[in-house]
C-alpha cells in the first residue's frame, strides 16, 4: 500500500479539466463497460456506428482517477471517424502516448480504456451476427487485462462480504 | 517527470485562497516553532551533547530540558522514559521490533487491530518472517476495537499488543484504558504499546493514567517539524535497540541527536498544551463547521468514524459517493484546497484504505473518501472557502462518473 508521486503531464491535466466527448449518448449503437467500481476504475463508452462500420460519434463516462478520465477521453477523440477495423488496432501504448505518457502505475488506465473499446467493437459485430476475418477469436491483451481487473474486484468484494 | 510537475504547479498560479487540510500527511510549521528552532543550528547548542565542550554541554542541557518538558506533557515518571526518534514510523518500528526482540523467548504472538497505521501493520508483517504471529482485532462500523475479541486474543504466548489511541484516518478515540486492563488481566506480562500520534496534543492523554507500557508521539502531527518523534518506554520495560551505532543521550536510538528538531517538537507541544482547552474547542468548532457545511450542501456523503465525543477534535473524514477520490483531490488542489484520499488510485495497488474497508464500508465509499484535518491556525474564512468549493468540485467529478458503476 505504498504511494508514489503522480506527476501527471499537461495533456492529462488538460483532459481531466476539460474532457472531450463526455457524457451519455442517447442514440448510441453500442455501449461497452470495463472495470469495476471496487477497483475505483471503470469506463463506459458510447459509440454511434454507421452502416459502413464507421464510428460517427463516441463519448464516455468514467469513474476513476485523472489518468482514467484522460485516457477514456483521448480514445473517443482517436476513434472518431475511424473504421472499426482500424479502431481495433489501437493499443494501450498508443493511447498512453497520445496523452503524453502515463506514470507506470497508471498504465492500467490506458489498458482499461482500450479493453472497453475492443469490447464495444466485439459487441457490435456480435449483435449483428457478423464475424469479420480481421477480428481475432482470442481475447486481446487489453480485454484479458480488463477481465483480470474485474476478477480481482470480485475477489475483493467477496472477501469483504465474508469478513462482515 | 520534473517538467510535468512544473506544469502542474503552473496550473495552480493565481490562486486567491489556499487551505491546507492534509495534516495527516505533513504539516505546515508555524512561525513560532521555526523561530524557536533556528538558533540551535548555528547560535547555541549546536554541539554533540555527549562531548566535553561548551556547545556540547549546551546541547545536553537543551535536550534534557526538552525531555523533561515532554515527560511532563505525557505524564511520565522519569526522564529516562522518553526516547526521541526520527519520527513516528521509527518510534513504532522500535516499539514493535524492539519488544519482539527482547521478548522472543517468552512468546511469539503480537496483537494489533485491523485499523492500525501502515508503520505498525507492515512491521508485524516483517516480524512474521521471523516466526512471530499476528492477530488482528476487528472494529465496528465507527472504528472502535472489539474489546471482547481483544480479550479472547490474549494468551500466554502474547508478548505485545499495539493499538492506536486515536485512529489516524477516521479519528476514532479508542478505549485504551479498558483495553490495557483487559490485556493485563489476561496476561500481566504482555507489553502494551499505543501509537498516540493522533492523540497527543488533541485529547487528554496521560501514560500513567492509561497504564500503557509504550507510547509513540509525533512532532508533525502537532504542527512541529517533520523528522522527529518519541517513544515512551515505561521504567522497567525492556525494549531492544533496532539500530546500532554511537549511543548518546538517547539510549534506544543511535546517532547524533538532532537538537533543533527536538526543540521544535517541544515548542510545538508547548503551543498545543498552553490553552489546551481553547485549542481543542477551536479545532472542534472549525471541524464541525466544515462537516456541517459539507453535509448541508452535498448529497450522498457519509461520515467515516464516530460522531460526538469519541472523535478527535481535528478529524473530518468523509466519503462522497459516485465520486472517485483521487480525481477529487486534484480538482480541489486546482482551487487551492489540499486534502488526501483513501482511494486505491492514490496507491500502488488497487485496494483502497484498509481502515475504511475494516469498517465494513463498501469499495465505492472507500474510493470516494477524503481526509481533512483542521488546526487551531485555520480561520472561519478558510473553512467557509472549503465549503464553497467542495460542492462544485464534487459535482464536476460526479458529472464525469455519470451512470458508470450504477448496477
Amino acid at each position: 500500500m505504498s504511494r508514489m508521486p503522480l506527476p501527471y503531464n499537461p495533456k492529462v491535466l488538460e483532459l481531466f479539466r476539460n474532457p472531450k466527448n463526455l457524457g451519455k449518448m442517447e442514440d448510441a449503437t453500442i455501449v461497452a463497460v470495463a472495470g469495476n467500481p471496487a477497483c475505483g476504475d471503470m469506463i463506459t463508452f458510447y459509440l454511434k456506428i454507421s452502416d459502413q462500420d464507421i464510428i460517427e460519434k463516441a463519448s464516455f463516462e468514467s469513474y476513476g482517477c485523472a489518468a482514467n478520465i484522460a485516457t477514456a477521453s483521448i480514445v473517443t477523440e482517436m476513434i472518431k471517424g475511424m473504421k472499426l477495423e482500424d479502431a481495433w488496432n489501437i493499443t494501450w501504448k498508443s493511447v498512453a502516448e497520445a496523452v503524453g505518457g502515463l506514470p507506470s502505475i497508471k498504465f492500467h488506465c490506458g489498458i482499461l480504456a482500450v479493453g472497453a473499446l475492443k469490447r464495444a467493437i466485439r459487441a457490435y459485430y456480435r449483435n449483428k451476427g457478423l464475424f469479420p476475418n480481421w477480428l481475432p477469436g482470442e481475447l486481446s491483451f487489453e480485454e484479458k487485462q480488463a477481465l483480470e481487473e474485474e476478477e480481482l474486484a470480485r475477489i475483493l468484494s467477496k472477501r469483504m462480504r465474508t469478513e462482515e | 517527470m520534473i517538467e510535468n510537475v512544473k506544469e502542474l504547479l503552473k496550473a495552480h498560479e493565481g490562486l486567491k485562497h489556499e487551505v491546507y487540510l492534509d495534516l495527516e500527511n505533513s504539516s505546515v510549521v508555524p512561525k513560532e516553532v521555526i523561530d524557536a528552532m533556528m538558533p540551535y543550528y548555528n547560535q547555541r547548542a549546536y554541539g554533540n551533547p555527549t562531548l566535553t565542550h561548551k556547545p556540547g554541554w549546551e546541547a545536553f542541557e537543551t535536550i534534557m530540558e526538552s525531555t523533561q518538558k515532554t515527560a511532563t506533557f505525557l505524564g511520565c515518571k522519569s526522564l529516562e522514559e522518553i526516547n526521541f526518534t526520527p519520527g513516528e514510523t521509527e518510534a513504532n518500528n522500535l516499539a514493535l521490533m524492539g519488544t519482539a526482540f527482547s521478548m522472543k523467548d517468552k512468546g511469539k504472538k503480537i496483537v494489533i487491530s485491523e485499523v492500525e497505521p501502515i508503520n505498525v501493520l507492515h512491521v508485524t508483517e516483517l516480524l512474521q518472517k521471523y516466526g512471530f504471529k499476528t492477530a488482528k482485532i476487528p472494529v465496528d462500523k465507527e472504528g472502535f476495537i472489539n474489546l471482547e475479541k481483544l480479550g479472547e486474543a490474549i494468551d500466554k504466548e502474547t508478548v505485545l499488543v499495539s493499538l492506536s489511541a486515536v485512529n489516524h484516518e477516521i479519528g476514532t478515540v479508542q478505549p485504551i484504558k479498558e483495553a490495557v486492563e483487559i490485556v493485563k488481566d489476561k496476561n500481566a506480562g504482555t507489553i502494551f504499546h499505543t501509537d498516540a500520534s493522533d492523540a497527543y496534543g488533541k485529547i487528554s492523554f496521560n501514560v500513567k493514567n492509561l497504564g500503557v507500557d509504550l507510547a509513540t508521539i509525533s512532532s508533525y502531527k502537532i504542527l512541529g517539524p517533520r523528522g522527529i518523534g518519541a517513544l515512551y518506554v515505561r521504567e522497567g520495560i525492556n525494549v531492544e535497540r533496532i539500530l546500532e551505532g554511537q549511543i548518546g543521550t538517547q539510549k534506544l536510538w543511535p546517532g547524533i541527536e538532532n537538537t533543533p528538531l527536538i526543540v521544535g517538537f517541544v515548542k510545538a507541544s508547548e503551543l498545543a498544551f498552553q490553552n489546551f482547552e481553547n485549542n481543542v474547542s477551536r479545532m472542534q468548532r472549525l471541524r464541525d463547521r466544515l462537516l456541517d457545511g459539507i453535509f448541508e450542501r452535498v448529497s450522498d456523503v457519509r461520515l467515516n468514524g464516530s460522531k460526538g465525543g469519541k472523535r478527535v477534535p481535528d478529524n473530518a473524514s468523509v466519503s462522497f459517493l459516485k465520486c472517485e477520490g483521487e480525481a477529487l483531490t486534484i480538482e480541489l488542489s486546482l482551487t487551492g484546497v489540499y486534502v488526501s484520499s483513501g482511494s486505491a488510485c492514490t496507491r500502488r495497488i488497487l485496494q483502497p484504505s484498509h481502515v475504511l474497508v475494516a469498517l465494513g464500508r463498501n469499495f465505492e465509499e472507500a474510493h470516494g473518501s477524503i481526509l481533512m484535518k483542521v488546526t487551531r491556525y485555520h480561520t472561519e474564512e478558510d473553512i467557509d472557502y472549503v465549503i464553497d468549493v467542495i460542492p462544485s468540485a464534487v459535482e464536476r467529478i460526479r458529472g464525469i462518473t455519470g451512470s458508470t458503476g450504477v448496477e
